[in-house]
């Protein structure tokens, strides 16, 4: 094996074990940040010894037990200068080969639920959260994550390095898993940053790129992950569903040139079938659990109907705006309204719709949301209402912080304007 | 980045024989191992070509002919396929490592094959510049 190859076949073995093994130190030390540092520590001393000898038959016991032995020889030169350490050696010993091989299954999914509770604690800053869990969970370099980020590399590794502080100095770094009400709380703090990662990726916010690949697909491994150790968690199952019912649509929609392109002008055959039948096999899963459906299942349930539906026009637009509705009663917000007006008048037509648009025109929180003059706009249009369409989709690109979309919505204005 | 794991059928396999339980178990295990590391896509086993039917066209642009299974050449036949998502060649090659022997009698063999994807799904440079050879090379045949 050439040193390259071997490089990339480490960092391979890194990639599917770095979570398991930081998870799995953390129970054993009780500080992630010393976690990280030890299997780092592991790693290096794996890229020294595997070009020569080979991957190991077992390379994530191979790590762990590097990890263990490193946490033992620092207990021993560092005994009185530096008391953490007593920690590991005493912990290290109460646990078998099998525990530190990551025999048992469930004690992985423990600790890799464990692991997300405590990256995306909520005594973190959002952008600690999302950092700390690329970094821990995701097994992504800190260069990684800025450059998914367009951030500074320094940037994201303060982040890091804040965010573990703040855990250490909180004694949150490794409790054990929340219970309880607590439980629900904390969830949803985890289900946010995925979520957040995923948004992120999918249609950055401002910028030149529409989607970025890497969040998507690292948020998407994050929510399939969660979905499989917290598998009595409808949300979790929903939330995963959501993000693979958006992730078959990812490839239709933006055009060859960047530019973005509507739910109801995509390509339907170019949607991801498989992904789609992961998409309701995970809401069938929220749903098997028999207890009511949360925000997230909810808007996997809208994208469901999205999904079945052979075009825009054969959807069931009632019982998008029905789902719509029952979104309300959990999570009000007048964005849910906007997308119950739009359902709405796809299922009964433009005329009541706008009303109900116009209506939303004075709540403070959409006052500079692109999205409700745009949708104002496509009423316009199609009860013949041609300039004053034009005018609100106007007002919508001056407002889009993407260039692709303010580009997109100019198009439409300039269409409204010849057609005059 | 996907790819197809695919586990070639054997004599066994052809004949629906079921594997032992132990390697039943060892093949649960691995799934479960995928999934837990967020990389399962799909994981399905296939019936013996005994119901299966071959439709191929040896006239070009003439009738397609069908032959009836069972094929005779288990070894060039598939039994079942796992498709995963991952970051790199190495990470699936990784992972195809470690799955179990799939039948145990000196047979297994599994051919790891990447799947052909959309370019903008991945940011990986390598993989854009063979598609956009790839799409190059296509252009050409279809001029000439």
């Amino acid at each position: 094996m050439t040193e390259s190859a071997s490089r990339l076949a480490i960092e391979a073995v890194w990639r599917i074990e770095s979570a398991k093994l930081i998870a799995g130190l953390t129970r054993m030390v009780r500080d992630v940040g010393l976690a990280e540092d030890l299997a780092q520590d592991a790693l290096v001393i794996a890229l020294e010894k595997w070009p020569v000898t080979g991957i190991p038959d077992k390379p994530g016991a191979w790590l762990m037990t590097a990890a263990k032995r490193r946490a033992l020889d620092l207990l021993r030169r560092d005994k009185l200068r530096d008391r953490k350490y007593e920690e590991v050696g005493r912990s290290a010993e109460l646990y078998t080969e099998d525990e530190l091989n990551g025999e048992a299954s469930g004690e992985i999914g423990d600790d890799l639920l464990r692991l997300i509770f405590m990256t995306c604690h909520p005594i973190l800053s959002r952008e600690g959260r999302v950092a700390l869990t690329l970094r821990l969970l995701g097994g992504l370099t800190t260069d990684e994550i800025a450059r998914a980020f367009i951030v500074p590399e320094p940037t994201i590794a303060q982040r890091i390095v804040r965010a573990k502080r703040t855990l250490r100095e909180a004694r949150a770094a490794f409790e054990e898993t929340p219970a309880g009400p607590e439980l629900k709380e904390r969830l949803e703090a985890v289900l946010e940053v995925i979520y957040l990662m995923f948004n992120e990726g999918y249609a950055a916010t401002s910028g030149e790129n529409w989607t970025r690949p890497l969040l998507c697909q690292e948020a998407l491994r994050l929510g399939r992950i969660l979905a499989e150790v917290a598998p009595l968690e409808p949300e979790a199952h929903g939330l995963a569903a959501l993000m693979e019912f958006q992730a078959s649509r990812l490839k239709t929609r933006v055009g060859p040139a960047g530019e973005p392109i509507l739910l109801a002008d995509q390509n339907r055959s170019l949607w991801d079938r498989l992904l789609i039948r992961r998409g309701l096999a995970a809401l069938e899963r929220a749903r098997s659990l028999g207890r009511p459906l949360g925000p997230y299942a909810l808007q996997a349930a809208i994208a469901a109907c999205h999904a079945e539906a052979p075009s825009s026009e054969e959807t069931n637009w009632m019982r998008i705006a029905a789902l719509y509705e029952a979104l309300s009663r959990v999570m009000p917000s007048p964005i849910v309204e906007l997308n119950r007006a739009v359902a709405i008048g796809m299922a009964f037509g433009p005329a009541f719709a706008l009303e109900l648009v116009e209506q939303l025109e004075s709540e403070p929180a959409l006052q500079d949301y692109h999205l409700l003059p745009s949708v104002k706009g496509d009423f316009l249009y199609k009860l013949g209402r041609i300039e004053e369409a034009g005018a609100a989709f106007e007002a919508a690109a001056a407002m889009a912080r993407n260039e692709q979309e303010r580009d997109l919505l100019l198009r439409r204005a300039a269409a409204c304007r010849s057609a005059e | 980045m996907r790819f197809m794991m695919i586990v070639k059928a054997t004599a066994d396999s052809e004949n629906g024989k079921p594997p032992s339980p132990e390697l039943f178990e060892a093949m649960m295990k691995y799934n479960e191992e995928l999934a837990k590391a967020g990389v399962l896509l799909a994981a399905d086993g296939l019936h013996p070509s005994s119901n299966a039917i071959r439709i191929s066209y040896p006239e070009p642009g003439g009738k397609p002919k069908v032959i009836d299974g069972p094929f005779t050449e288990a070894k060039e036949l598939i039994a079942g396929y796992t498709l995963i998502e991952v970051k790199s060649r190495e990470e699936a090659i990784e992972w195809a490592m470690r799955m179990p022997d799939p039948h145990g009698n000196g047979e297994g063999r599994i051919e790891l094959r990447q799947v052909f994807e959309a370019p903008e799904l991945t940011e990986d440079p390598s993989m854009l510049v063979s598609h956009a050879k790839l799409t190059e090379e296509m252009k050409r045949r279809g001029r000439s």
